[in-house]
């Protein structure tokens, strides 16, 4: 069942990858739209790039999530999932690490373009993915949740609304942690809080996610 | 609308005999306890609020530091201590009613909410009213407003996904989720804030760190939170009332 979950997903990828790599053009796209509306002076480009590249990031993941769980809300396949011998909270994580590796590996993939750009240097660069890499799956499980509590709700605003708030301390110490690596102090503190909050998404969200799904099929 | 009150007013009867106050988790007794309540509670609270003032604004003596303008502190503290204490009772409400599925909780979680985004509001408003003469600047990214800031939001949210949703079991359940997330981040967005902004900036002048406080002018500040409390329940128990009626109403139909 797991198995099906993680393969169905990657299938409807494979299927229709304009949708699955929306969020990276998005990413490269608002990556590239600092520099143009703020000119092409390094030295500020280097100073706000942890930010801009964490804020492009969180707002690619959140971009059409709102449609996370409608096609399986649609076609029934949310209530065989609510009824299967394996957890809900199981499936319903599957589903979001499939995600993850559809959404945010090519993101991770494509952050140092968007550091470079930015003339950030090496050290800045590793330290920028290995804070995405511990920060994003926060902010999918986050989405997640987020999908799950709207579900069927119009306006998709309603979902930054919610979510937005919740992934502020994600959003802090990531570009916390490339600040410090860019001005070659130890970026380790920093990364040690994301993979905590990790645990604590890990630990909470999939639970909460599969009870904001059962609330939505009642 | 008559046949609601004759229907929510026959529980209270059993009441009478013996008042406890596990009854009042029930709507009908809730309703009744309410009614007669709240105008107590506004009443307090208008009595404590003109004392308050009159303290605050009289008697306490001008601050050798700031003058005239630290007396916003006695509608800016109590407000930010309240817009704190009502998150954390109406998660509290809102945890009770996603456990044991009461189903007065969900409805005072609703009711606190409001009043918690209200309160947010003026203590941000009157921050900055203090902050413009006193730091030079109507707004600082220091880490208290910024986390004050994203309370308002958590509450915003909350409010904005409660009332999306038609279906009121539902809007309950997701709005608890929502509201004990946002507890879960409270601390963590303290902190986070409170590093990343000392990173940029130097320390910022805290009230908490100028001289101790002269008697008089706490008591004025004690006296104005305890008015934001008997305001706060007052509003709460008046909301709680018309949702409550809202309910009954949704169930008869």
């Amino acid at each position: 069942m797991l198995k099906a979950v993680f393969v169905r997903e990657m299938r409807l990828a494979q299927r229709r990858p304009a949708q699955a790599l929306g969020g990276l053009l998005f990413f490269v796209l608002v990556g590239s739209l600092f520099p143009l509306a703020l000119g092409p002076d390094s030295a500020l480009l280097q100073q706000i790039a942890p930010g801009v590249v964490w804020v492009a990031a969180l707002l690619a993941l959140l971009l059409g999530q709102h449609q996370l769980f409608e096609g399986e809300l649609a076609d029934g396949s949310l209530e065989q999932w609510a009824l299967a011998a394996t957890p809900l909270w199981l499936l319903v994580g599957m589903k979001v690490a499939a995600q993850w590796l559809i959404a945010a590996v090519p993101l991770l993939l494509a952050a140092p373009v968007l550091g470079w750009q930015y003339g950030m240097t090496a050290d800045a660069v590793g330290v920028l993915l290995a804070a995405l890499a511990l920060g994003t799956p926060s902010l999918s499980l986050l989405a997640a949740l987020g999908a799950a509590l709207t579900l069927g709700l119009r306006g998709q605003l309603l979902l930054a609304l919610v979510v937005l708030p919740l992934s502020i301390p994600i959003l802090i110490f990531g570009s916390h942690a490339v600040t410090q690596a860019s001005l070659g102090l130890s970026a380790a503190p920093a990364l040690n809080l994301l993979g905590a909050c990790l645990c604590l998404a890990l630990l909470a969200t999939p639970w909460a996610i599969a009870q904001a799904l059962r609330l939505a099929l009642e | 609308m008559n046949k609601l009150l004759t229907a929510t007013s026959r529980a209270p009867q059993a009441a009478q005999s013996g008042f406890r106050w596990r009854q009042l988790a029930s709507p009908p007794v809730f309703f009744a306890w309410a009614g007669r309540a709240w105008p107590w509670f506004a009443a307090l609270a208008l009595l404590l609020a003109a004392a308050g003032l009159w303290v605050g604004l009289v008697l306490a003596p001008t601050d050798h530091q700031q003058g005239e303008v630290y007396r916003i502190i006695f509608l800016h503290v109590p407000a930010a201590w309240m817009s704190m204490f009502i998150y954390l009772i109406a998660a509290a409400h809102a945890g009770l009613g996603l456990v044991y599925r009461t189903r007065l909780s969900p409805l005072l979680a609703r009711a606190l909410a409001p009043t918690g985004a209200l309160f947010t509001v003026i203590a941000l408003w009157t921050g900055a009213a203090w902050g413009k003469p006193t730091w030079g600047a109507w707004w600082v990214w220091d880490a208290r407003l910024t986390s004050e800031l994203i309370l308002l939001f958590l509450y915003l949210g909350y409010l904005g996904l409660v009332s999306a949703i038609e279906d009121p079991q539902r809007a309950d359940s997701a709005g608890a989720i929502v509201l004990l997330a946002g507890v879960v981040n409270i601390p963590i967005i303290y902190f986070s804030v409170q590093w990343w902004s000392t990173l940029h900036q130097g320390a910022t002048i805290r009230w908490n760190a100028a001289p101790s406080m002269n008697q008089t002018m706490l008591a004025g500040m004690l006296l104005m939170a305890l008015a934001c409390w008997a305001y706060a329940l007052a509003v709460a128990l008046v909301r709680t009332r018309c949702l409550i009626l809202e309910r009954a109403q949704e169930e008869q139909l």
